[in-house]
């Protein structure tokens, strides 16, 4: 009995730090720009293919593409903000984010059906050698890939905070969630930090993105379901709170996770009821201030 | 005088759609024109809430499905009479949307919209998995299966979803709904009761989306439960509603018999689905620079000459 408690709670970590890193993305874009990104998951979800044809194609490690997706994905994001989301970040707030979420939408449909044409509906895993596995400890199997996934998670979110709390640019980007008139008054370049950050905020969902398809695997309409665990991410976490996401992001992993053992299927019902409680009960979140 | 005018073309468009089947006998019309009818019942009941009250619903899906699901079972399992099963389907879903509302609402702008989102992925999720298998009708109502039904219960909830916004536009409630639109803080300020007029507006809207699936289930002959609460039902709403018009009564029409055409139109020359990009670049481009949708569009065209 405890070997099944321990080991779904070691799977549940896994799947977790997945959850916390595509949902930092989310939180920083929303947090910064005020632009909730539906199509968070989109972008996910290409990077997932971008690693799979570097992997299959040139047989290029996955976790040795981590840079190349994460740099890929910035140029995209970057591309798409000034395409599409600049010319909303330009409203007044409500009317931004309202906007923002419909662009979102329109981008989900779009997304999906590219990704088709370029990659089929089949689903598709990055299977290197070492992939399945694993070595004992304390009578838990843990497997090489979802550890070194867990270990990129917070050295990802770890460099996110040092960048953010240590650098220049990453002073600018505070400034400007803080109160982007005032940042411009003070010469920060308002809209080319939105543009950075919307980036960045693709740029980590891209990198979520290869550690989903070598974990699990992707297909074109996996978007959704991960725009859907971030949005409950980000909510449980409080929006804004980077580090927050990835504990709260652990905890519906982990929740998920057991949950299945007495729940079977319907435990996917347990993040709306989550959802549902934080919303009525601490809608700042568990880690937000207020 | 206009007044006049636009109750008789109305009136003339509802005959000659009622005259239709009785001349047009090519199924394939027959049932664009059903599918054309449904898609105004689903637009018309988004538009109540996302366009005259402005909270947008990004999980329509949710409501159309308990409405389908609700109306499907008890019409073909517990033998109630279709209509009273069709209406008992809008009922279930208008309360179920209360007992979402309530916490949904005491909250503003973005968590409305993350909410219906978040709960119409996961409902569908949880029916994928209660009801895996397909739900077919039963042979002996499949052997008697006759369009012409179909499309007049679907003319009939279209016209009175019509009728039903075009009361809600002219009444008090109305005005309680548009003035949340514009600006939630003064509608409270000048005494609105504000989250009375979103739950009205929020049980209205279901309610019909509820019909709306009421009318899919009578016309299905076999289904996934699962795909009754597809994200596609909330897609197509909410593109309709927006091409057409966002917060008009024609908007959603227009934008219903434009999206069947071009929907129809694309797919002979596009690969399957393809249509679906096509109409999300429209849908992102309509809301970046054409707010107004078709019916703005013609406003604006019909202005410039004069």
């Amino acid at each position: 009995m405890y070997e099944l408690y321990a080991q779904t709670f070691v799977n549940g970590i896994n799947v977790g730090a997945l959850y916390g890193l595509a949902a930092v993305g989310l939180s920083l874009t929303f947090g910064v720009m005020k632009i909730l990104n539906i199509a968070h998951g989109e972008f996910l979800m290409v990077g997932g293919f971008f690693a799979y044809w570097l992997f299959t194609l040139l047989g290029l490690d996955p976790f040795l593409s981590l840079p190349l997706i994460a740099l890929a994905l910035f140029l995209l994001g970057a591309i798409f903000y000034k395409l599409v989301f600049a010319s909303v970040a330009r409203f007044h707030e409500e009317v931004k984010v309202k906007n923002s979420l419909l662009v979102g939408f329109g981008l989900f449909l779009v997304f999906p059906q590219i990704a088709r044409g370029l990659w089929t509906a089949d689903e598709r895993a990055i299977t290197p050698a070492y992939s399945g596995t694993s070595f004992p400890i304390f009578g838990v199997r843990v497997a090489y890939v979802p550890l070194a996934g867990l270990i990129v998670t917070v050295v990802v979110i770890l460099a996110l905070h040092f960048f953010l709390t240590r650098t220049y640019f990453g002073k600018s980007v505070r400034g400007t969630s803080e109160n982007w008139k005032a940042a411009k008054l003070m010469g920060i370049n308002v809209d080319r930090t939105y543009m950075i950050t919307f980036g960045l905020g693709t740029a980590l969902a891209g990198l979520a993105g290869v550690l989903v398809a070598l974990a699990q695997s992707v297909t074109p309409d996996v978007g959704m379901e991960w725009t859907i665990k971030a949005l409950i991410v980000v909510v449980l976490a409080g929006i804004g709170s980077i580090g927050g996401a990835f504990f709260a992001g652990l905890i519906l992993g982990i929740v998920e996770a057991v949950g299945a053992i007495f729940m079977g299927p319907y435990s996917v019902a347990l993040g709306l009821v989550i959802f549902l409680l934080i919303l009525m009960f601490r809608p700042q979140g568990l880690f937000g201030k207020g | 005088m206009i007044h006049w005018k636009k109750g008789a073309l109305s009136a003339g468009i509802v005959l000659i759609l009622v005259l239709i089947p009785l001349f047009v006998q090519r199924s394939d019309i027959i049932t664009y024109l059903f599918l054309t009818l449904l898609y105004i019942i689903l637009a018309q009941s988004w538009n109540i809430l996302g366009g005259f009250t402005g909270q947008q619903n990004l999980g329509h899906a949710a409501f159309f499905g308990v409405g389908a699901l609700t109306a499907r079972y008890i019409w073909l399992h517990y033998g109630f009479p279709l209509p009273l099963a069709i209406l008992g389907g809008g009922l279930a879903t208008a309360a179920f949307a209360l007992i979402i509302g309530f916490p949904a609402f005491r909250l503003r702008g973005v968590y409305f919209i993350i909410g219906t989102l978040v709960m119409a992925e996961i409902l569908r999720m949880v029916f994928d998995n209660v009801f895996p298998r397909a739900d077919v009708m039963p042979m002996k109502l499949l052997a008697t299966y006759n369009l012409a039904p179909r499309y007049y219960v679907g003319l009939l909830f279209a016209v009175l979803s019509v009728v039903a916004v075009y009361w809600v536009n002219r009444s008090r409630i109305g005005l309680g709904m548009m003035s949340i639109r514009e600006d939630e803080d003064a509608a409270e300020a000048t005494g609105v009761n504000t989250l009375k007029y979103k739950l009205l507006a929020f049980a209205i809207s279901t309610f019909m989306a509820g019909l709306a699936g009421g009318v899919f289930a009578y016309y299905t002959a076999a289904t996934k439960v699962g795909d009754l609460f597809a994200p596609v039902w909330t897609f197509d709403a909410v593109i309709i509603v927006f091409v057409g018009g966002v917060g008009t009564i024609v908007g959603p029409i227009v934008g219903a018999v434009f999206f069947v055409l071009l929907k129809q139109l694309l797919s002979l020359y596009l690969p399957g689905g393809m249509h679906v990009l096509v109409f999300g670049v429209l849908f992102i481009v309509v809301v970046l620079y054409l707010p107004g949708g078709l019916i703005g569009l013609m406003a604006k065209l019909r202005k410039k000459p004069a």
